[in-house]
């Protein structure tokens, strides 16, 4: 690690950046735990669901993709944020089809996670879209539900950025706008059960399924059943 | 990759399946990229069209001019309804967003051409002379084979310039600013241009001279000049005309920009609405080349290179943001950049960029010619110079005023012929809707900032229905890429036509402000900030057409809940109807 060559104030706590760095990168490093679903450890930023939308310098910014600077004064867990936050995080509930109690996700899900972090819990004033999605169960090995997809596309810079296929890739705009694979169905891509692109850390959500795992581990004893979304962030915070 | 899509879309009439194919191994991308881009755009069809294909203009304007009327002359003489295509391939039926006419609404696109001031029995006699054959640029324009390009465009489309003002519809000469230019060192002629006060034309209002500056400064090998002919706000026209009528003072405006920042290359991105405008612009370029105003040692000066394509969009509103117009140049789909960087750090290709609207372009030449000092002394504080204002809906004189800054909206209106409106929408459905208490108020940057909109709406007119119409475009042009803008639109939409159908309940007024503040505060782009526009500024500004059509609940039930759409699923599943809810059933 080199030197930090200036701070940043989040929530009224002073922390350290390096030119170069992100406000959610620097905030990972602080231990302050900047909500987020598109972007994953190891992909590129994208900045797209804008859950970890943050006021920096009085502006709606996403952390993911904007540098920190010297002195920027952000905030991040306000009642304020936390409430755009939540209505983002139900807009993409109400977009797709989640059905937690009988998604096999549920309790490794990140969009059911955060929505227990941000305190989601009663039924939404947002009217529910309901679309009629494909399933693709072609493959040998995966099987795709993209119902659940919340078009965060972090398969798709997996795909392209780590395992360098491009299985994955975004078609169609606005509402319609989806992820969709190369070719007629899944099994006609070069996608395996190795790739990173399909890996359970990847997919936030129960849309990339790998095929006979389901239920190894039981519910009850899922990552999000121990602790809080974004808790392994917050532990190594020193305070 | 736009031009590959551009030209097989023209030549099979849809990207076919074995199209993405060939493309993607030709290109060296995947196919689901291709599929990406071709999925983006309104005007590339991943399914078979017509070998003509009609697109009505669908923007509000039209709608009042007739349009419906219009639209079902079309579809019984051709015997397809809109959205489709007949059996035989002969013809397709769409309707497509403003394409830029709304002083001669209603219009549609024909293939590449336009027509005008439409009218049922206009439509019946198109309809029958495409249908014997006849090519859709004879049937725009009858004898169009003798004229030049310039003398088709001029004839095609009325100009309708109401009021020529100093800086550019008035007497122009030509190459004056370019001439000078020439003399000056790159930094003079950006001292020039951030002196005189100019602001970017096209909405935003970024400072023209500052944005150069930026360019100018960032150590790089290339550097693009972009002109940015995308205008797609609903209700502007104002660049067409000058596309027409000052080609040549928007491309001298370019070359100076190029001088300024350094750039050897530039890409005039016309939307495909205009694309009845690229023979006419492509002339004007070729003409440059030959005359020694494009190309090498520009003027005789030695090493002063520059020279540029043109580049169509493919029907895509969200390409006048200029991240999204530079994804598109790119040949990608149509998708902002995340800023920083800013273009004019790194954007076409990586490379410092300076887009700039075609007015601007046009005002620069004048201030080269003219001078920083001309150009300030017009307009009023913070909004210097001229600029031109596309007026169109209810009232006499529809058409392009190039007027100064720092007029009051009621002034304007007397010039228009437009006195007796109730509201009026300047700067587009991303603007403000303002009601008569507010005429007073002045078109500049800091008080009533337009790109050029102004939309006159008469008492007649219903509101709620303007507003429903406005989200329902948003919705169309959002690119989809951030949560907010793809989804919070759509339940917006939702939301305002719970208020038409007469369902909606008091706490719903809050609901709609509290949704527009999420999405404004978290969308990525300008689109997503500006979306919910026209909701907030007629809340703010009408509040009675929303109270007026609420019912607050009674009994306990809420008057938003329809029963009837309530059990019709469930009727539909017991395949009978209700005892209790369908009165005569049994009967």
């Amino acid at each position: 690690m080199s030197e930090p060559a200036f701070h940043i104030t989040i929530d009224g706590v002073q922390i350290a950046a390096r030119p170069g760095q992100t406000i959610m990168e620097a905030a990972d490093e602080a231990g302050i735990y900047i909500p987020r679903l598109c972007d994953h450890e190891g992909l590129r930023h994208q900045g797209s669901c804008r859950v970890c939308t943050v006021k920096a310098g009085g502006r709606s910014v996403s952390a993911c993709t904007q540098p920190a600077a010297p002195g920027l004064v952000v905030e991040n867990e306000t009642p304020h944020m936390v409430k755009l936050r939540r209505d983002l995080v139900e807009m993409l509930f109400h977009e797709g089809n989640h059905l937690c109690p009988i998604c096999e996700a549920s309790g490794n899900c990140e969009l059911q996670a955060m929505a227990y972090r941000l305190g989601l819990t009663a039924p939404s004033r947002f009217p529910f879209l309901q679309p009629t999605r494909p399933l693709d169960a072609s493959h040998p090995d995966i099987a795709l539900d993209t119902n659940r997809c919340i078009t965060c596309g972090r398969c798709i810079r997996a795909s392209q950025d780590v395992d360098h296929k491009g299985v994955f890739g975004y078609v169609g705009r606005g509402i319609h706008r989806r992820v969709a694979v190369n070719g007629p169905d899944l099994a006609h891509t070069d996608a395996a059960i190795t790739d990173h692109a399909i890996s359970a850390e990847v997919c936030p959500v129960g849309c990339i399924i790998r095929k006979r795992v389901g239920f190894r581990i039981p519910i009850g004893e899922r990552e999000f059943d121990a602790a809080l979304i974004g808790e392994e962030i917050e532990e190594h915070r020193d305070d | 990759m736009m031009d590959i899509l551009r030209a097989v879309q023209d030549r099979n009439r849809w990207i076919s399946p074995e199209s993405l194919e060939v493309i993607a191994e030709r290109t060296g991308l995947t196919r689901i990229q291709v599929e990406g881009v071709a999925s983006f755009y309104s005007f590339f069809s991943l399914t078979p069209k017509g070998r003509v294909t009609i697109r009505l203009c669908d923007d509000i304007i039209d709608r009042f001019a007739g349009m419906e009327e219009v639209a079902a002359a079309l579809e019984e003489a051709l015997g397809i309804r809109m959205g489709e295509t007949s059996r035989d391939g002969a013809f397709s039926l769409d309707r497509t967003p403003c394409i830029g006419l709304c002083d001669q609404a209603p219009a549609a696109m024909i293939n590449d051409v336009v027509v005008t001031n439409l009218t049922p029995d206009r439509a019946r006699s198109i309809a029958a002379a495409l249908r014997a054959g006849t090519p859709p640029e004879e049937v725009a324009l009858p004898g169009c084979g003798g004229l030049t390009p310039a003398e088709r465009v001029q004839r095609m489309v009325a100009g309708n310039v109401r009021h020529a003002g100093a800086s550019l519809l008035g007497p122009v000469p030509a190459e004056a600013g370019l001439r000078k230019a020439l003399e000056m060192t790159p930094a003079q002629i950006i001292d020039t241009v951030e002196a005189s006060g100019l602001r970017g034309c096209g909405g935003a209002g970024f400072v023209t001279g500052r944005k150069w500056r930026f360019a100018a400064a960032e150590p790089a090998d290339r550097r693009f000049v972009i002109c940015n002919a995308d205008e797609g706000e609903p209700g502007t026209f104002k660049d067409r005309v000058l596309l027409v009528e000052r080609p040549h003072l928007l491309i001298e405006g370019m070359t100076i920009a190029a001088r300024a920042v350094g750039a050897a290359e530039g890409i005039l991105y016309l939307r495909g609405e205009y694309a009845f405008l690229r023979d006419h612009l492509q002339v004007v370029i070729d003409d440059r080349r030959a005359k020694g105003q494009l190309g090498q040692g520009i003027g005789g000066v030695p090493g002063f290179d520059f020279d540029l394509r043109i580049q169509m969009g493919a029907g895509a509103y969200i390409c006048g943001e200029e991240g999204a117009l530079i994804s598109s140049c790119e040949g990608l789909p149509g998708e902002p950049k995340t800023r920083p960087p800013f273009p004019v750090n790194r954007g076409y290709l990586g490379f410092p960029t300076v887009v700039n609207n075609v007015e601007t372009f046009c005002h620069a030449a004048r201030i080269l010619d003219r001078g920083a000092a001309w150009f300030h002394a017009m307009g009023t504080e913070g909004s210097h110079g001229t600029k031109l204002f596309s007026v169109s809906g209810d009232c006499l004189n529809p058409g392009v005023y190039e007027l100064p800054y720092g007029l009051e909206l009621a002034e304007l209106l007397r010039l228009v012929g437009g006195e007796d409106a109730a509201a009026v929408l300047v700067g587009g459905p991303s603007g403000t809707m303002v009601d008569r208490a507010n005429f007073h108020r002045r078109l500049t940057f800091d008080d009533l900032a337009t790109g050029g909109a102004v939309i006159v709406f008469s008492p007649r007119r219903n509101l709620l229905e303007i507003v429903e119409y406005y989200l329902s475009f948003f919705v169309h042009e959002s690119c989809g890429y951030c949560t907010p803008c793809r989804v919070g639109n759509v339940f917006l939409q939702q939301a305002i036509g719970k208020f038409r159908r007469g369902l909606a309940n008091p706490e719903d007024v809050e609901y709609l402000r509290d949704l527009s503040q999420t999405i404004i505060e978290t969308s990525r782009c300008g689109l997503g900030q500006t979306s919910p526009r026209p909701v907030l500024t007629t809340l703010d500004n009408f509040p009675l057409i929303y109270s007026a059509v609420i019912k607050p609940s009674s009994d306990r039930v809420r008057a938003s809940f329809d029963v009837q759409s309530a059990i019709d699923t469930a009727r539909k599943l017991a395949k009978r109807r209700s005892y209790i809810f369908d009165r005569d059933f049994g009967e």
